[in-house]
């Protein structure tokens, strides 16, 4: 399903360790409008119930994740609501 | 022909890679074969890691600042005081304030990052921050006043400089009010963007006891978006309210404008290759970045900006003597980090790894002052 999201902003965190895709996805969020989406591009596998944990707390919301396998990567698809 | 190499920005990075080349290239700077260029806005270099000193009122500003023209080799480097404004990648050549169009062969960003805290509405007026040398002496001020209440120190921005400073901040507020019989009457509170202490989990985790043990109270996934300096109360985008009397805030921080416009890199940081430090955007063919301007995935700390110096110095020799540059830089990272006012740990690491925090100790606290002193020599090149 989310293969087919079309992000607005794509963040490369691949190889990030500090201060890690979490953060550069906070950043993002806090300068984007209500409805932009993000792909996050992460291969800190800590992202997958980070992310989650912070999108739900803040009250975003989560459209999806894909694993690039073969890349060694993850997406995660996060619209940012009001 | 003579080869230029132009260095913006006379920083840590940028006071170090000039004395690297005036070293490797001073048979060629003297035969007018190569020439360096080093532009800085001031005269003077701020040794920033002094500001938490002077918060506590244990370091003055003017101990933390030394001319330029002090640090580096005037007779092989042009160094100019003056501002760049424009950036031409195409062209190869920089525009300065007083109006000179300066062509280079070799461009070096090392402008560092800047501090914004106008993004957060209210952070200005209802917040303190130790970042720079006035927010310093105003929170100099404010802390030697401030006898009973709530202090917060709120991370704000992300990426930030010296990302162990907010940790060494209440640590050492911590002790500085228990030495003053004060500690009772004062509540610390610690707040991060994330949901843990810091942005690398063995830093996060060594925090947490300290902070555990110290009484001092941490607040994760927790991320201002306003300040309301009336109320003085932390409004999150997480839909927190978070009341405090006096909060130090790590404000948001800023690449530079001429990144961005030259197509470099996104939020003004220079996009480049982790290992080489060349920028990556199409067309940027000569173009390096060290230091907090360069986005690569480890801190914005001095001790980034000295080792990639030292890689961006050989592989520009490399060049100019025709060989094949083959340094590289690892992310080797280095900070020692203050856990009061007489004790003090040390972490080292490199890209990916996961460094090892050391068991705090009054000799890493003197070493960590000795340095503060003989910095001034990793300046000029000689350690």
């Amino acid at each position: 399903m989310s293969e087919a999201i079309q992000p607005d902003v794509t963040i490369d965190s691949r190889g990030a360790t500090c201060p890690g895709p979490l953060m550069d996805l906070i950043g993002k969020v806090k300068k984007a409008d209500a409805g932009t989406v993000f792909e996050l591009q992460t291969t800190d596998s800590s992202s997958s119930h980070d992310v989650p944990e912070w999108v739900e707390k803040a009250g975003h919301e989560l459209l999806g994740v894909d694993e690039h396998e073969e890349e060694g990567y993850w997406s995660i698809f996060i619209e940012k609501t009001e | 022909m003579t080869e230029r190499i132009v260095i913006v920005g006379g920083g840590t990075g940028g006071t170090v890679l000039a004395n690297r080349l005036t070293d490797d290239l001073a048979a060629e700077i003297d035969a007018g074969e190569v020439e360096v260029v080093l532009i800085n806005d001031t005269p003077e270099q701020t040794y920033k890691p002094a500001f938490l000193y002077v918060t506590f009122g244990k370091k003055e500003l003017a101990e933390a600042r030394r001319p330029i023209a002090d640090l580096v080799d005037t007779d092989r480097v042009d160094l100019r005081i003056d501002r760049v404004t424009g950036l031409d990648t195409d062209a190869k050549r920089v525009s300065l304030e007083t109006g000179t169009e300066l062509a280079y062969d070799h461009l070096v960003l090392a402008m560092g990052a800047n501090l914004a805290p106008e993004e957060v509405p209210g952070l200005m007026e209802g917040g303190h921050h130790f970042y720079g040398p006035e927010g310093a002496e105003k929170l100099r001020d404010a802390l030697a006043d401030f006898e009973a209440g709530h202090l917060v120190l709120s991370v704000i921005g992300v990426p930030h400089m010296c990302p162990a400073a907010p940790v060494e901040f209440v640590l050492m507020a911590d002790a500085w009010f228990r030495e003053r019989g004060l500690r009772d009457e004062i509540e610390i509170t610690y707040t991060y963007p994330i949901q843990r202490a810091h942005g690398i989990q063995s830093v996060a985790d060594w925090a947490t006891e300290l902070f555990e043990e110290r009484d001092i109270n941490l607040e994760t996934f927790f991320n201002p978006e306003e300040i309301d300096p009336e109320a003085k109360t932390i409004e999150t985008m997480e839909g927190e309210s978070f009341e405090y009397d006096l909060l130090v805030a790590i404000p948001p921080h800023a690449g530079s404008d001429l990144v961005t416009e030259a197509g470099l890199g996104d939020d003004g940081w220079v996009a480049v290759d982790k290992h080489t430090l060349e920028a990556t955007a199409e067309g940027a063919e000569g173009v390096y970045a060290i230091g907090d301007v360069a986005d690569v995935p480890t801190s914005k700390a001095g001790s980034v900006a000295h080792y990639e110096a030292g890689t961006v110095a050989d592989r520009i020799a490399s060049r100019v003597r025709g060989q094949v540059p083959t340094a590289t830089f690892d992310g080797k990272t280095i900070c020692f980090i203050e856990s009061g006012t007489d004790e003090a740990t040390f972490v080292e690491f490199g890209y990916g790894d996961q460094p090892v925090v050391r068991k705090p100790s009054k000799l890493l606290h003197w070493g960590k002052l000795a340095y503060n002193e003989s910095y001034w020599l990793t300046a000029r090149g000689l350690i």
